[in-house]
C-alpha cells in the first residue's frame, strides 16, 4: 500500500487536569493530572479493522475521543486522510466530520426519542447540506438502511426508538452514519449492551463494511473475545499506553507482553472442557493519576524483574508486524 | 434424599394496568443440593431474573406466583411473602444485579454488612463487629476496611462487599443475578473465582444467572438455559455444549465467539415472543432453524433426553431425538 | 417479504409519545388535570363570549346602587348599579389576557435564561445564575408595588412588571433540563456529526423540555393572575380597565361593606381563586406526569400474590 494510512496517530497524549481545591492551592500541592492517554501510536488503514483492547482506565476510550476530536490532545499527532487534524477548529473540523463517524455503546440513548428513524437518518445529510431533493434525500436514505440491515426500510422508517428493539437501534445509529458515506468508523464497545443473539449480526455488518466498502473501522471493545474475531488487528493499551499490538490471531495466540497473557487466561471459554488456570493479577488497575516508575505493569506482573522498576520499555519486535513493550522481548525469551 | 433447593413448576405473572397479564415465568422446574453450582442462562426478557426474585419473595405487588419452592423439603412459597420472609437471607440470600453500586454511599461498609446480621436476629453487637472481619476476609478484602465508604473501594471490592453482605447470616443458598457483568474481565475472574471456592468450602449451594455462557462454562457444572419464561433445555454444562438438544441452546453457543475458534459466529434472527399473549405451540418456532410443521401446534414438553443413567438432561424440543452439536 | 435484521419491531407498549399525545393522556387519566383544565375551559369560554353570555353591558346601569339579589341579577349590582354577573364576564377578560401576557413574558426571558445557561454552563451559567439568584430573593410584590407606581398605571405596564420578576423559577426548571438533555448521548452524537449548538438546541433540546415549559407557563398563569389582581386591588393598574382585582378595589373604595353589598366584593375573589386552583391543578398534573416515576413496588405493603395450584386465579 503505497497511499498514506487512512487513520495515523502518533506519540498522543491526553491529560486531564485535576482541579486542586482550595486548600491545595494555597498549599502550593502540585497539580495533579490525569495521563488517560500517554504517548499512543496507532493507525488504522483502509478496509481494515483495528481493535483496541483493554480494561477500563486504560485510555481506549479517551484515545478514540481524542480522534475524534470530542476532546483536545495535549501533545502528538492526529493525522486523518493525510490531514494534521490535530489542532483544527470547530469550523475546519466541520467538513471532515463527514468522513469520520462514531457508533456508541448504548443504542438506547443514541438516538433522540423524538425523531424517527427517517428523520434521524436524514438529519446527518443535512447538517452537512447533502439534503438535495427530496428524490436524492430518499434514495440516500433507503441506501442507508439497506446497508444497515435494516430491510425492508419501509417497515421502520416512521417508527420511533422506543418502538425497536436493542440491535435495531443500533442499526438506525449505523445508517445514520452510513449516510453520509464515511471513511473512518469509531466503533465504541458497539454491541456489549445488546442480546448476545443479536451481537454477530452488527458486528458482521460492520466487517462487511470495512471489507466492501473504502472504510476503516476503529473498534474499542473490553472483550477480547469479539476482537479476536472480528478484527484484522489488535491493540491492547493498559495505563494510557500500548502494551502489545499485531495481528489479531498473532496476539491471541502468540502473546507477547505479560499483560496480554495474562488477559488472555482469564477470559472464560465457551467449551467447559477448555478451561486454562487462569491467571489472575492481583489487586486492580492503578489510578491513572499515579503511574508506577518504569514499567508501568511492574507492581503486578507476574515475571517481573529488578530492572522493570527503573526501565521504561518501548514497543520491541514479536514477530512480522507483532510488537510488545516488555524487556523481555527482542531477548529471544518467548516462553 | 430431597435436595437442598426444589423449584417445582414455578409461574409468575405481572398484571399491566389496563392490558391483561404478562407471563413472565412459565413452569419453571430445578433443584440444586449443597455444593453445586447452577447457571441460569438467557438473554433480557427471558425471566431468569423474576425467577430468582420470586424464590427470595421479591416481586413486586402486582405479580402473582404460583408452584412450589421447597428449602429442606420445606414449601416456602406456599404463603407467599410471609411464609418466605423467615427464610429470607437466613437460607437463601441474593447478590442483585448492579450490586455493588447499591451501596449505601453514607454508611461504612461494615455497618452494611452488619445490617442484615442484626435484622434477622443471627448476631448483633461485638458478635456482629467480629463476624463482619470474618467474612470480609472471607471474600478477600482486609477486615480493617470495614470502616471505610464505599467510595473509597474500587467496583471489584465493592462486588465482594456485596457478596459479604449477602453471606451475612450464613446461607445455604446464594442467588446471583450477573454479579461480574459491569466489571473489567481480569476483576471478573477474581469474583468468579470467590465464588467457585465460596461454593467449595462453604457447601453453598449456587444459582448464577447471566446472559453469558462462557461464564457459566467455567464457573457452573450445570446449567438452565431459559427462553420465552421456560426451560428450553437444562443439564451437565458440558452436554449442553458438545450435544445441545434444544436448537436455542446450540445457536446461543453458535452465537458466543469464542477466543480462539475460528468458525462463523452467528446471530439468530427475529425477536422473542411478546409474554402478555398466550402462545401456541413452540416459542422459538419463529427463530428456529430447524423448525417442523407440529412445532406451530403442539407445544414441546420438557423431557429427559439423557441416553445413560447420568445426571438428567432434560430438553423441550419435538426434535429431541436427533443429537446436534455446536 | 423476507427480513434481514431482526423482525419482530416491537410494538408500542407504553402510552404514545409526542406532546399532544402526553397532554391528551394526562388529561384523560389524571382527574386533577381534567378538572384544571374544564375550570379553565370555562372561564375561557366566559371571557371570550361575554358579550353574548353577559346578562347586560359592563357599563350599563340597570339598577339603583348596590342592588341586592334578585332573580333578574343573579349577583346584585354594583356601586354603578351594573349587573355583576356581566362585570365578572367582562373582568374575566383583562384578568386572564394580563396573566397569559405576563406569563408568557416570564416564561420566554425565564426559557432562554435557562436555556442558555443550561447549555453553555461554566461562567455564563454562574453569572446568570446570580442574577436569578438576586430576582428570586427579591419580595415580588413589593417591587411590582413600587415600579407600578412610579411608572403609572397602564396594563403593559402591569403585564411587565409583573413578566419581568416571575421568570425566576422557569429559569431554574429550564437551566436542570438542559443541563441533563445536554448530557445524553444522542446529542452528544449530534455533535460529533458537526451540527451547530443553534441546531442542537432548537432540535434536540427544545422539543425535550418542551413539556415542562408547558406545565410551567400553566402555573406562572396563575400567580401572575393573582399578582395583577392584587396590584389592581392596591389601584395600580388601568383604572378604566374591568377586572376582578379593579372590580374588588372599586367595591372597597365606594363602601360596599358599609352598605353590606358582599356581592360586590366576594364574588371576584371567589373567580380569582378558582381560576388559579384550576391553572394549579392542571400544570401540576402535567408537572407530575412528566417526573420519572420512581420505582416504589418495593415500599408498598401490599405483597405478590400467590395462586393456588389448580390453576385458578385467586
Amino acid at each position: 500500500m503505497n497511499e498514506p494510512p487512512l487513520l495515523q496517530v502518533r506519540d498522543l497524549v491526553t491529560t486531564f487536569p485535576l482541579r486542586r481545591g482550595f486548600t491545595g492551592a494555597i498549599l502550593r500541592q502540585p497539580r495533579e493530572a490525569v495521563h488517560a492517554v500517554d504517548g499512543v501510536s496507532l493507525s488504522v488503514a483502509k478496509g481494515e479493522m483495528v481493535a483496541l483492547v483493554g480494561e477500563s482506565g486504560c485510555g481506549k476510550t479517551t484515545t478514540a475521543q481524542t480522534i475524534m476530536r470530542q476532546v483536545d490532545a495535549t501533545s502528538g499527532s492526529v493525522v486523518f486522510e493525510g490531514r494534521d487534524i490535530t489542532a483544527l477548529d470547530a469550523g475546519e473540523m466541520r467538513p471532515l466530520r463527514r468522513r469520520m463517524q462514531m457508533i456508541y455503546q448504548d443504542p438506547y440513548e443514541s438516538l433522540d426519542p423524538r425523531f424517527r428513524v427517517r428523520d434521524a437518518v436524514i438529519e446527518p445529510l443535512v447538517v452537512h447540506g447533502l439534503a438535495g431533493s427530496k428524490k436524492e434525500r430518499e434514495t440516500k436514505l433507503i441506501d442507508a438502511m439497506s446497508r444497515a440491515g435494516l430491510t425492508p426500510p419501509e417497515l421502520y422508517l416512521d417508527r420511533y426508538p422506543h418502538e425497536l428493539s436493542g440491535g435495531q437501534r443500533q442499526r438506525v445509529a449505523i445508517a445514520a452514519s452510513l449516510v453520509l458515506e464515511p471513511n473512518l468508523l469509531v466503533a465504541d464497545e458497539p454491541v456489549s449492551m445488546l442480546d448476545v443473539s443479536v451481537r454477530a449480526g452488527v458486528l458482521t455488518l460492520l466487517d462487511g463494511l470495512r471489507s466492501r466498502g473504502d472504510m476503516g473501522i476503529l473498534m474499542i471493545t473490553h472483550d477480547l473475545s469479539t476482537a479476536a474475531h472480528f478484527a484484522d488487528r489488535i491493540i491492547v493499551m493498559y495505563l494510557g499506553r500500548i502494551v502489545e499490538e499485531g495481528p489479531a490471531r498473532q496476539v491471541v495466540r502468540n502473546p507477547q507482553h505479560p499483560y496480554t497473557r495474562a488477559l488472555l487466561s482469564v477470559v472464560p471459554r465457551r467449551d467447559p472442557r477448555e478451561q486454562v488456570t487462569p491467571q489472575i493479577l492481583v489487586g486492580e488497575t492503578p489510578n491513572p493519576v499515579n503511574i508506577p516508575s518504569g514499567c508501568r505493569f511492574q507492581p503486578r506482573c507476574p515475571v517481573a524483574e529488578d530492572r522493570c522498576r527503573t526501565i521504561d520499555p518501548a514497543l520491541a519486535d514479536a514477530g512480522p508486524d507483532h510488537r510488545a513493550a516488555c524487556v523481555l522481548v527482542g531477548e529471544g525469551a518467548t516462553r | 434424599m430431597t435436595a437442598l433447593l426444589e423449584v417445582e413448576d414455578l409461574h409468575v405473572w405481572f398484571e399491566l394496568p389496563h392490558r391483561g397479564e404478562l407471563h413472565a415465568v412459565q413452569g419453571v422446574s430445578f433443584s440444586l443440593d449443597p455444593g453445586e453450582r447452577m447457571g441460569l442462562v438467557g438473554e433480557s426478557g427471558c425471566g431468569k431474573t423474576t425467577s430468582i426474585l420470586a424464590l427470595m419473595g421479591l416481586l413486586p405487588p402486582n405479580a402473582s406466583v404460583q408452584g412450589r419452592v421447597r428449602i429442606d423439603g420445606v414449601d416456602i412459597m406456599a404463603g407467599g411473602e410471609e411464609s418466605i420472609r423467615p427464610h429470607r437471607w437466613r437460607e437463601v440470600a441474593m447478590v442483585f444485579q448492579g450490586a455493588m453500586n447499591a451501596l449505601n454511599p453514607v454508611q461504612r461498609v461494615g455497618t452494611q454488612i452488619i445490617e442484615p446480621m442484626e435484622l434477622h436476629g443471627f448476631a448483633s453487637g461485638d458478635a456482629a463487629v467480629r463476624r463482619t472481619g470474618e467474612l470480609l476476609e472471607l471474600v478477600g478484602i482486609p477486615a480493617a476496611a470495614a470502616d471505610r465508604y464505599p467510595h473509597e473501594f474500587s467496583g471489584g471490592m465493592r462486588q465482594r462487599a456485596a457478596i459479604a453482605m449477602a453471606l451475612a447470616c450464613e446461607p445455604k443458598i446464594l442467588l446471583a443475578d450477573e454479579p461480574t457483568t459491569a466489571l473489567d474481565v481480569m476483576v471478573q475472574a477474581q469474583i468468579l473465582e470467590l465464588l467457585k471456592s465460596l461454593s467449595a468450602e462453604l457447601g453453598l449451594a449456587l444459582v448464577l444467572v447471566t446472559h453469558d455462557l462462557p461464564v457459566v462454562a467455567q464457573v457452573c457444572q450445570r446449567a438452565a438455559v431459559m427462553y420465552a419464561g421456560r426451560i428450553a433445555e437444562a443439564g451437565p454444562i458440558d452436554v449442553l455444549f458438545h450435544e445441545p438438544r434444544h436448537p436455542y441452546t446450540r445457536l446461543l453457543f453458535a452465537a458466543t465467539p469464542d477466543l480462539y475458534g475460528d468458525q462463523q459466529v452467528v446471530s439468530i434472527p427475529g425477536a422473542p415472543p411478546r409474554l402478555d399473549q398466550e402462545m401456541v405451540g413452540c416459542p422459538f418456532r419463529d427463530r428456529c432453524d430447524v423448525v417442523m410443521d407440529v412445532c406451530a401446534t403442539v407445544d414441546p414438553a420438557l423431557v429427559d433426553v439423557g441416553v445413560d443413567a447420568g445426571p438428567s438432561h432434560l430438553a423441550a424440543c419435538h426434535r429431541n431425538d436427533v443429537v446436534s452439536s455446536v | 417479504m423476507k427480513i434481514t435484521a431482526e423482525p419482530g419491531v416491537v410494538p408500542d407498549l407504553d402510552r404514545p409519545r409526542g406532546r399532544g399525545g402526553l397532554l391528551w393522556d394526562t388529561i384523560r387519566r389524571q382527574k386533577a388535570a381534567s378538572v384544571g383544565a374544564a375550570i379553565i375551559f370555562t372561564f375561557l369560554i366566559l371571557a371570550v363570549f361575554a358579550p353574548l353570555l353577559a346578562p347586560s353591558g359592563p357599563r350599563t346601569q340597570v339598577g339603583p346602587v348596590y342592588g341586592p339579589l334578585s332573580a333578574q341579577h343573579w349577583l346584585g349590582l354594583d356601586d354603578g348599579g351594573i349587573d355583576m354577573v356581566s362585570l365578572l364576564f367582562y373582568g374575566a377578560r383583562i384578568s386572564m389576557i394580563v396573566g397569559a401576557a405576563a406569563a408568557l413574558v416570564a416564561t420566554v426571558i425565564g426559557g432562554l435564561i435557562g436555556i442558555t445557561a443550561g447549555y453553555v454552563g461554566g461562567r455564563v451559567d454562574g453569572f446568570l445564575m446570580r442574577v436569578t439568584d438576586y430576582f428570586l430573593v427579591i419580595p415580588d410584590l413589593v417591587l411590582m408595588i413600587v415600579i407600578a407606581a412610579i411608572w403609572g398605571p397602564a396594563l403593559t405596564h402591569i403585564i411587565l412588571v409583573i413578566g419581568l420578576l416571575l421568570w425566576t423559577s422557569t429559569a431554574r426548571i429550564v437551566r436542570a433540563q438542559v443541563m441533563s438533555v445536554r448530557e445524553r448521548v444522542y446529542v452528544k452524537r449530534a455533535r460529533s456529526l458537526g451540527c451547530s449548538h443553534l441546531r442542537i438546541v432548537f432540535r434536540h433540546v427544545l422539543p425535550q423540555i418542551a413539556p415542562l415549559l408547558i406545565a410551567n407557563v400553566v402555573l406562572t398563569v396563575a400567580v401572575a393572575i393573582f399578582d395583577e389582581t392584587a396590584l389592581a386591588f392596591l389601584g395600580l393598574s388601568d383604572p378604566t380597565a374591568i377586572s376582578w382585582g379593579t372590580i374588588i378595589e372599586h367595591g372597597f373604595l365606594r363602601q360596599a361593606v358599609s352598605y353590606g353589598a358582599w356581592w360586590a366584593i366576594v364574588p371576584p375573589g371567589i373567580c380569582v381563586a378558582l381560576l388559579i386552583m384550576g391553572c394549579y391543578l392542571f400544570g401540576q398534573a402535567i408537572e407530575d406526569a412528566l417526573n420519572p416515576r420512581l420505582k416504589v413496588a418495593h415500599l408498598s405493603i401490599k405483597g405478590f400474590k400467590v395462586r393456588p395450584a389448580d390453576g385458578g386465579k385467586p
